[in-house]
């Protein structure tokens, strides 16, 4: 319409964004089957006791437990290997970078200069698997990024190194 | 302005007396009709005891609020002592104050009060002090003094009055409709209430069998409309009456607006990121468009009114909306007209279609699982309505991808979307913090992504919705340069191609 126009688009089909450097720990895996475990652990026991104490209805009680274990081992046994190979992150000279997901693939990226607070996370069963989340959230509501299932001392010199640069920066990086 | 602890004004107490009063009313006379049918003596016993103990509670707990509120405005910070029995203490530091809003109810009009809310737009709550009631003079002054930045030597200066002709724009919106149709609701319910008002319904119901079916429908799909219109258009005069845009030589916007309720809302310039010209489907297919402002620290999502408090212009034509959204950003042309918006692939549209296809079949599922169940009539039912609801689905997402569009103009990253309401946002490039990228499995296969700049104002980030995945990745990395760069993949026919950088 005006002179003023620039163009963005290039060639399509040529960029991409590439993954992130490093994989999570290792143990994470065994983080995320012990999460998977727990979250049907509850339902199935709770149908079990149900059912061993209602004796008209146990069929119906523990048909369902039974169907729940199995979907809830298989997820177990292979979600949490697929999640390793899909989950990276990596922190560079100017930004935080993460991808998480398969089926809604995400990519985030908040630069450095935009951090205003860096928190680390460590829930009951995270901790005992030696890991820890770190959360950077920058200005916008919706531009937090969160690095899961890292070494926790790992994420504890990411987050101070994080904090540090996030410090040094003047103003309130709106 | 002192540097001493001051108080609210002590006219709240009349305020809150008022106020309790007409909810006390509310409360006791239908419980007093009710009980009257005992007999009028054990009605008055009941009701008027407890209507009074009502206001009287009302008027103590507001006096005891008043009585432990104090506020203070220093050199530095704003401060706020407040709570009867939990003593709490807020702080704002001055400079980061950036919002400082007047409003005033038809009952603190008459006592010459306001309630001014002051924000610095961080931690919701926290980061907000209210102060209810002081009066109107108190009000201005805090306003002006809060808000007084180093001036940069420029007179006041008005960008846009209302026109009252603008008010046709009002009932083109679903507001009319939902009104008309809650009046009926609410007209049927109330019937039912009084019940021994019967008349005027058999009147009615007998009017309308006259004349027949269609007949019947017709009349009563023209009331609820005529209500509807009416109602939004009188909400409209409350909402607008009197609207002005104007910036002040500080460096701040100003709406005033409100013809029972005044309400005047100041937002810095220095935290305006971009703005939002927003067509509703009814205003766009009259030609016009309203404008909300995309800044920092605005009203949180906590708080009712949102989206009325960040409007900078209500639904006004096209031109006027455009040139107020140059006039706001300081540009000779609004980046959202200036700008030429690429189109997204093809593959969007077949996502749209899909979608819309997709809710029409959910919507008539249940018709259809029930139909072949129950009865046939749901199936012929099911059919109808999806003759009707096809074609206008379709529409539907044919306009929504042709809405659909990004571009780059100026300082600027200008996205497009949406058709029953088509938004299309410019967005100060430096105000981006950030990028988030999606991709479905689906939109993995059709080679698309949804780029959404994440920004420190308004929604918190505002995408490039179906957009070519390359497309939208060199649009990004062309818009904050440098940031996305590292990570991005680039195969030789792109490098060599070059990439244009504003």
């Amino acid at each position: 319409m005006t002179a003023g126009t620039e163009t963005t688009t290039a060639t399509p089909g040529s960029t991409r964004l590439r993954p992130p450097r490093n994989p999570v720990d290792r143990r994470a895996v065994g983080w995320w089957t012990t999460d998977l475990l727990l979250l049907v652990a509850a339902p199935v026991v709770a149908l079990v006791v149900l059912g061993v104490l209602i004796a008209p209805a146990r069929i119906w009680l523990l048909a369902p437990a039974l169907v729940i274990a199995a979907i809830g081992l298989a997820a177990a046994a292979t979600l949490p290997r697929w999640w390793f190979t899909v989950h990276r992150w990596e922190v560079t000279d100017t930004a935080v970078y993460t991808r998480t997901g398969w089926f809604w693939q995400e990519w985030r990226v908040a630069p450095l200069s935009r951090i205003q607070t860096v928190d680390t996370r460590r829930g009951p069963v995270e901790q005992r698997f030696g890991l820890a989340t770190v959360v950077v959230t920058t200005a916008s509501a919706k531009g937090s990024v969160t690095m899961a299932g890292l070494d926790h001392a790992l994420a504890a010199d990411i987050a101070e190194q994080l904090t540090l640069i996030t410090q040094a920066v003047p103003g309130d990086a709106t | 302005m002192s540097d001493e602890f001051r108080e609210l004004d002590r006219r709240g107490l009349p305020v809150a007396a008022v106020f309790m009063s007409g909810v006390a009313a509310l409360a006791a006379v239908p419980t007093a009709i009710g009980l009257s049918s005992i007999s009028v003596g054990v009605a008055l016993a009941w009701s008027l005891p407890g209507a009074l103990f009502v206001v009287v509670a009302g008027v103590v707990a507001e006096w005891l609020r008043l009585r432990f509120t104090r506020y203070r405005v220093g050199a530095d910070r704003v401060e706020l002592r407040t709570g009867v029995l939990i003593r709490t203490r807020r702080s704002l530091q001055r400079d980061r104050i950036r919002t400082v809003d007047v409003t005033a109810d038809p009952l603190l009009r008459v006592f010459g009060l306001v309630s001014v809310r002051i924000g610095t737009g961080e931690h919701a709550d926290d980061g907000t002090v209210r102060l209810r009631p002081v009066t109107r003079a108190t009000g201005d002054e805090l306003r002006r003094a809060l808000l007084a930045r180093v001036g940069r030597g420029e007179a006041e200066d008005t960008l846009a009055v209302l026109d009252p002709g603008w008010i046709r724009y009002a009932p083109l919106s679903f507001v009319a409709p939902t009104l008309g149709i809650a009046a009926f609701g609410g007209a049927l319910n109330a019937a039912d209430w009084v019940g021994r008002a019967g008349g005027v319904i058999d009147w009615a119901v007998d009017l309308l069998v006259g004349l027949g079916l269609v007949g019947a429908i017709a009349v009563l799909a023209g009331v609820v409309l005529l209500v509807g219109v009416v109602g939004a258009a009188g909400l409209w005069v409350e909402m607008w009456w009197g609207y002005r845009l104007d910036r002040e030589p500080g460096g701040t916007l100003r709406v005033r607006r409100g013809l029972l309720t005044t309400r005047s809302i100041s937002i810095e310039e220095d935290r305006l990121r971009g703005v939002d010209v927003v067509e509703p489907l009814g205003a766009r297919l009259a030609g016009a468009a309203r404008v909300d402002a995309v800044a920092t620290g605005m009203a949180t999502k906590v708080e009712k009114d949102k989206a009325r408090h960040r409007t900078l212009l209500p639904a006004a034509p096209g031109a006027v909306a455009h040139r107020v959204a140059a006039d706001v950003l300081r540009e000779p042309v609004s980046p959202t007209d200036a700008v030429r918006l690429s189109p997204h692939p093809v593959a969007a549209r077949g996502r749209r279609l899909r979608w819309a296809l997709a809710a029409v079949l959910a919507g008539e599922l249940p018709l259809i699982v029930l139909g072949l169940v129950l009865t046939e009539v749901l199936l012929h039912i099911a059919w109808i309505t999806s003759v009707l609801a096809v074609p206008v689905a379709v529409a539907l997402a044919l306009d929504a991808y042709r809405s659909l569009g990004h571009g780059s103009v100026g300082g600027y990253l200008v996205t497009r979307s949406g058709s029953v309401r088509r938004s299309t946002v410019a967005l100060q490039r430096r105000g981006i913090v950030g990028w988030t990228v999606r991709q479905s499995v689906f939109q993995r296969r059709a080679g698309l992504s949804t780029v959404a700049a994440t920004t420190a104002a308004g929604s918190g980030a505002y995408a490039i919705r179906d957009v070519g995945t390359s497309t939208g990745l060199e649009a990004a990395d062309a818009a904050v340069p440098g940031l996305l760069a590292p990570f991005l993949e680039r195969t030789p026919a792109a490098d060599s191609s070059g990439r244009r950088r504003a």
